[in-house]
């Protein structure tokens, strides 16, 4: 696919809770089997586009998210294709038996959005945010699940799930975010993408760190370091054969989500390493603790997840590469 | 299925004469197999003999009938009443119900959506079953379809906050096209009501909820359930909650209101006793 190289700073911004409202507005225009159930926060994940426009198709159950996901299903089981927009913490903690019961293993089409997904929800909180949701989603047998790296990954994954048979998880952001791909970006289940070539390392983004991560790779060609990008919006299932691939030609990893660094995207990539060619790997990612109320800037910068240091680990796993290679 | 045309007392007598079909194939594989909810499937097998012979609309044919009425066993661990009347209704053969619980069944220990004809949703995780049912009957509104939407929880389960998250969007969307049936048998786990948090109020909750309240004395009495279900189908613009006062273990003397029953091995002289008393 390769992305052309932009700088973090010159890169265009756009918000992504947007693009989720406005995706599914667009998609509800196109296939009226597609219903919403909210619950609350219409204005938070922006589902309010959707159900101004059909509030007909909107069911709204208030501050219930167990319930909310019990109708879906109940909706699905008669042909609708149901969409539920929350935040990540409600759906992935509090729903998650109903979530797993009547969604999972009843297989009810049903489809969950997890926005305010990570630790970027607006200096709201811990309250607000999640760290472990791709942990928790990915170890239901029956689900996709998907991470947006930005507006156009959002919509892409959106119009994935509403004509894919089976239940869906996705993880969106909230805020206005760097845009890296344009409208020819398309979805590909199971697929990574290779945006940049690279022989000496290669750093795996799933969600909306991306940017960071392009620009971790220009900053280390600076230092003479060939670092490949690969993109991989879908977590589960997980491009295994490109990993491998890129474990016997490259050998060295980082991996980067907005997500703990237990049970997520990086672990979902170690598991696969660990058990096919072991290589050294490094993940980024918050580091099993809480986050907090901050600005995004300072949050990226006290859980190391900037540029930077998507570079320092670089050099840390090379430096093992390299050891490795000696003996 | 009965025709609803019939006299009222051979409809009366041809459903008692299925309930006790029923009860001993409840019995007998509790007996034969050594495992299963005893109370909570006795309990409930008039109510399900009644809307699966005379009250809903289903095909055991095709499961999937477009225009089947749904019922959803939300307090799923009933699950063996359900597949006795599943069974007797041609769901699938008899002879199914011999593997319960055994590695490769259609009958799992709760119910199944996918492996367990005429299983709508897979339930055993308490509270969940309301709101699927609130899903299935609002999407019956959306299409202007007359199918019905039924669900039976237990009075634990009402303990559930999902339950009354369910129960104020059934009233919010005007489901009178959706009935909920309470097996209302006092006792859960292996524990009496009294040590629980009480439901009492329990008709006035429902009511504040913004539903039509029939009361059932008897949940046992086939009459007095054909006449609540009628009345659900007359009422207007709100949904219907059946509270139907049964007894756990209903059948068997020594399971009845007895919380030991919950669920317990049927062997050796409760064995024999119990065979006898439902003639196996």
């Amino acid at each position: 696919m390769n992305v052309p190289h932009l700088s973090l700073s010159k890169r265009q911004t756009a918000s992504l809770r947007e693009s989720l409202g406005k995706g599914l507005l667009e998609l509800g225009r196109k296939n009226n089997k597609i219903v919403m159930v909210n619950a609350d926060l219409t204005n938070s994940v922006k589902s309010i586009y959707f159900s101004k426009e059909f509030p007909d198709r909107t069911i709204e159950v208030g501050i219930a998210e167990q319930n909310m996901i019990g109708v879906a299903s109940g909706l699905a089981k008669m042909g609708y294709i149901p969409f539920c927009l929350t935040f990540a913490r409600f759906a992935s903690k509090r729903a998650a038996d109903q979530i797993s019961m009547c969604v999972d293993y009843s297989r009810n089409n049903v489809k969950i959005v997890g926005a305010y997904a990570g630790i970027f929800t607006g200096r709201q909180g811990v309250s607000q945010q999640t760290i472990e949701d791709t942990a928790t989603m990915r170890a239901m047998p029956n689900m996709t699940v998907i991470d947006t790296a930005d507006v156009y990954e959002v919509k892409a994954a959106l119009a994935f799930a509403a004509q894919y048979d089976g239940p869906v998880y996705i993880r969106v952001g909230r805020d206005e975010w760097p845009v890296v791909f344009d409208e020819t970006y398309r979805f590909n289940l199971g697929k990574g993408q290779v945006l940049r070539e690279g022989s000496d390392i290669v750093l795996l983004n799933s969600g909306l760190l991306l940017s960071y991560v392009l620009e971790a790779a220009e900053l280390l060609k600076s230092r003479g370091i060939n670092a490949a990008v690969v993109n991989m919006p879908s977590v589960k299932p997980i491009d295994r054969d490109m990993i491998v691939s890129l474990a016997e030609t490259v050998g060295a990893f980082v991996t980067v989500e907005n997500h703990s660094i237990l049970g997520g995207f990086g672990g979902a990539v170690s598991e696969v390493v660990c058990e096919t060619v072991p290589v050294p790997i490094e993940r980024i990612g918050i580091r099993d603790e809480y986050s907090e109320s901050a600005p995004n800037e300072d949050l990226a910068r006290k859980h190391k997840l900037t540029p930077i240091d998507i570079v320092e680990a670089s050099v840390r796993v090379l430096r093992r590469k390299n050891d490795r290679s000696k003996t | 299925m009965i025709k609803q045309n019939k006299k009222k007392e051979d409809i009366i007598k041809r459903l008692t004469h299925i309930c006790g079909k029923v009860r001993k194939n409840i019995v007998w594989t509790l007996g034969e197999l050594g495992t299963g909810h005893s109370g909570p499937s006795l309990s409930i097998v008039e109510i399900l003999v009644v809307l699966y012979f005379y009250e809903m609309k289903v095909d055991p044919k095709e499961p999937n009938w477009h225009q089947r009425d749904i019922f959803v066993l939300s307090k799923g661990h009933g699950a063996l009443g359900l597949y006795a009347v599943l069974a007797e209704r041609g769901f699938f053969s008899h002879s199914e119900l011999e593997t319960f619980e055994s590695l490769g069944s259609i009958l799992q220990g709760h119910p199944d959506a996918r492996l367990t004809p005429g299983v709508e949703l897979s339930t055993g995780s308490l509270g969940q079953g309301l709101s699927f049912t609130v899903g299935t009957a609002i999407a019956a509104k959306l299409q202007k379809r007359d199918y019905r939407s039924y669900c039976l929880i237990g009075d634990g389960e009402s303990q559930e906050g999902n339950i009354w998250e369910a129960a104020m969007s059934a009233s919010k969307y005007h489901l009178d096209n959706l009935v909920c049936i309470v097996d209302y048998n006092g006792i859960q786990g292996g524990i009496t009501k009294i040590v629980m948090p009480s439901l009492e109020p329990f008709a006035d909750k429902w009511r504040a909820f913004g539903w039509n309240v029939i009361e059932l004395s008897d949940g046992h009495n086939l009459s007095l359930l054909i006449e609540g279900f009628s009345q659900a189908r007359k009422t207007m613009n709100i949904p219907t909650i059946i509270i139907a006062h049964t007894i756990k273990g209903k059948g068997v003397s020594f399971m009845e209101n007895n919380p030991e029953w919950h669920s317990n091995k049927l062997e050796g002289e409760y064995k024999i006793r119990a065979y006898e008393e439902v003639g196996l």
